[in-house]
């Protein structure tokens, strides 16, 4: 069962201290690949944290581990990456003539991975 | 923390755009780190502590190891055989750095564009076509009694901003601070930062645009239609009461983040915020200002506005500079597979970029200056490690309100400077092209 939803990728507390030690670090990988979900979304999905979820864009797919943030601070349909060569991944090249790909806002269908 | 320590005072933090030069440091001279870094946020600890002298080669040229000057040579025959080399990065360097980046773009007649590019450039071009109502963020500080943070989380990614310019920090007409200040938030979900805010406004989205626009029609005193709530999930009381907020205030400040740059709409919702702080000023006054993401990012713009005329994504085939967002900017030049060459200065498009543009940069010869080991420095043929601004080298970076700060250096590093490879490279590529290259413009000459 997959579902379509809306992805912002963003700076977090712990995203910019494991930059400072490397990208490629254990920590900042770990950061950058986990995804932030509204509970209710994750129980409808029947998934509890740290079970593993694909995230498809127009453009790349990639399998991250999720986590559970209530309701009030994630509002259900939307979801949170840290910004990482993951979240890059589901990034088009094409920007509009802007210079800037969309990284924030990104339409992305998600489903469990068994 | 063996004995021998030394405190060196009024450092700078080049982690963020804040730029804080505050610092004390406190320097083992054993071990070649900082211990301890007082009056740093926790992004600055983290800074300070993992910038320690590491043990790296370097240079690498295609995974072998090498000295400095063979990877300059090397950078400078690749610069110089180049048909369309283009420069990128320069966020996280000096000024100085920046200046012989720009230099090396003109010579060989490169493209040159820095991360502003994925940052806050769609707001460098609402800024052209709408202007800037601005001021320091001393000037925040002291005056600001109604702040609106719009589309960013400064608590995790500028935690000082609040508690030095535009929260908590007491000024000359906010004796006592957040308490004559009234804080909102605008965004799309409930960060870290909503806790600071007085008023919490969620927005649906991708629809910044229309409640800027609305706020706007508002604030004219114009009829805005109650069916706002329904398209942006913003109630029209809730416009209404910041609307009046927004004209009944002394000194407003919008400082906006990448919710607004990043997302559909990019430089339009920019432009609208834009717009919105210079209608204010019919009834008050009002600033508005992106908040900058990397320590120097917002010298990257001042240095290659001053050399070339613009801001980034800026083009010296013909010759003479072009500024073309779309066009010359990075992302776009790598994903329609057009350079031939890159040089890389302290950033990381290899884990950035979209893949389309990372697959290119697997395909040309690239140049990497960082004092760390990235993804992009491993794809690189040609990677310099660097020292680190503020930390090991000093020079000059801007402030996200484009105020100057001199940088005051700690720990020694065995690794040169941006600017000395740079400068070295610069003069390399001189000597293998003869000057400056001008057989483009005679190509045109000859096409007419």
């Amino acid at each position: 069962m997959s579902e379509t939803m809306i992805l912002i990728g963003g700076r977090s507390s712990s995203q910019g201290t494991s930059l400072c030690a490397g990208k490629l670090g254990t920590e900042y990988v770990e950061v950058s690949s986990t995804l932030e979900m509204n509970v209710e979304d994750m129980a409808r999905l029947g998934l509890k944290d740290n079970d593993r979820v694909r995230v498809r864009s127009a453009t790349g797919e990639i399998v991250v581990r999720c986590k559970g943030r209530a309701a009030k601070d994630l509002p259900s349909g939307l979801l949170f990456i840290a910004y990482g060569p993951l979240s890059s991944a589901l990034m088009d090249g094409d920007t509009a003539g802007s210079g800037m790909p969309l990284s924030k806002n990104i339409e992305v269908q998600i489903e469990p991975v068994a | 923390m063996s004995a021998n320590t030394r405190v060196v005072r009024n450092a700078t933090c080049t982690f963020c755009g804040c730029v804080c030069d505050d610092m004390h440091l406190t320097v083992d001279d054993d071990t070649h780190k900082i211990v301890k870094a007082e009056n740093a946020c926790v992004l600055g600890r983290a800074w300070f502590k993992e910038h320690g002298i590491e043990q790296r080669p370097q240079a690498l040229i295609e995974g072998r190891e090498a000295s400095t000057e063979e990877a300059i040579e090397a950078a400078a025959r690749i610069l110089a055989d180049a048909r369309f080399p283009m420069i990128y990065g320069l966020s996280d360097t000096t000024c100085e750095a920046q200046r012989q980046a720009v230099a090396i773009a003109d010579m060989i007649g490169g493209n040159i564009d820095t991360t502003t590019s994925v940052c806050h450039g769609p707001s460098g071009m609402a800024f052209q076509a709408v202007g800037e109502s601005t001021a320091t963020l001393g000037e925040i500080r002291n005056r600001a009694d109604l702040v609106i943070f719009w589309g960013g989380n400064p608590a995790e990614s500028h935690p000082r901003l609040f508690t030095r310019y535009s929260v908590t920090a007491k000024g000359m007409y906010i004796p006592n601070g957040k308490k004559d200040r009234t804080v909102v938030l605008v965004d799309v979900r409930r960060t870290p930062s909503a806790a600071v805010a007085d008023i919490f406004v969620q927005v649906k989205p991708r629809r910044d645009f229309e409640v800027l626009w609305a706020l706007r029609a508002l604030v004219k005193g114009r009829h805005v239609d109650p069916a706002i709530d329904q398209l942006t999930g913003v109630p029209l009381a809730t416009l209404e009461d910041l609307a009046a907020r927004m004209k009944a205030c002394r000194f407003g400040a919008l400082m906006f983040g990448m919710g607004l740059s990043m997302t559909r709409g990019r430089h339009f919702n920019s432009g609208a915020l834009l717009a919105l702080a210079s209608d204010l000023n019919q009834y008050t006054h009002f600033v508005a200002k992106p908040v900058r993401g990397h320590g120097n990012v917002t010298g990257a713009d001042n240095v290659v506005s001053w050399q070339t005329g613009f801001p980034f994504g800026v083009n010296m085939s013909r010759g003479y500079p072009r500024f073309s967002p779309g066009e010359f900017t990075t992302v776009d030049v790598l994903s329609r597979g057009e350079a031939d060459a890159a040089l890389i200065v302290a950033a990381d498009p290899g884990s950035n970029f979209p893949q389309a543009a990372i697959d290119h940069l697997r395909r040309i010869p690239v140049i990497v200056l960082d004092p760390k080991e990235t993804h992009t420095s491993r794809l690189a043929k040609v990677a310099i490690t660097t020292s680190t601004y503020g930390i090991n080298v000093g020079g000059t970076v801007y402030r996200m309100d484009d105020v100057p700060i001199t940088l005051r250096p700690a720990l020694p590093s065995p690794y040169p400077s941006d600017e000395s490879v740079l400068k070295r490279i610069r003069e390399r590529v001189g000597e293998l092209i003869g000057g400056k290259r001008i057989p483009a413009m005679e190509r045109i000459g000859v096409a007419a």
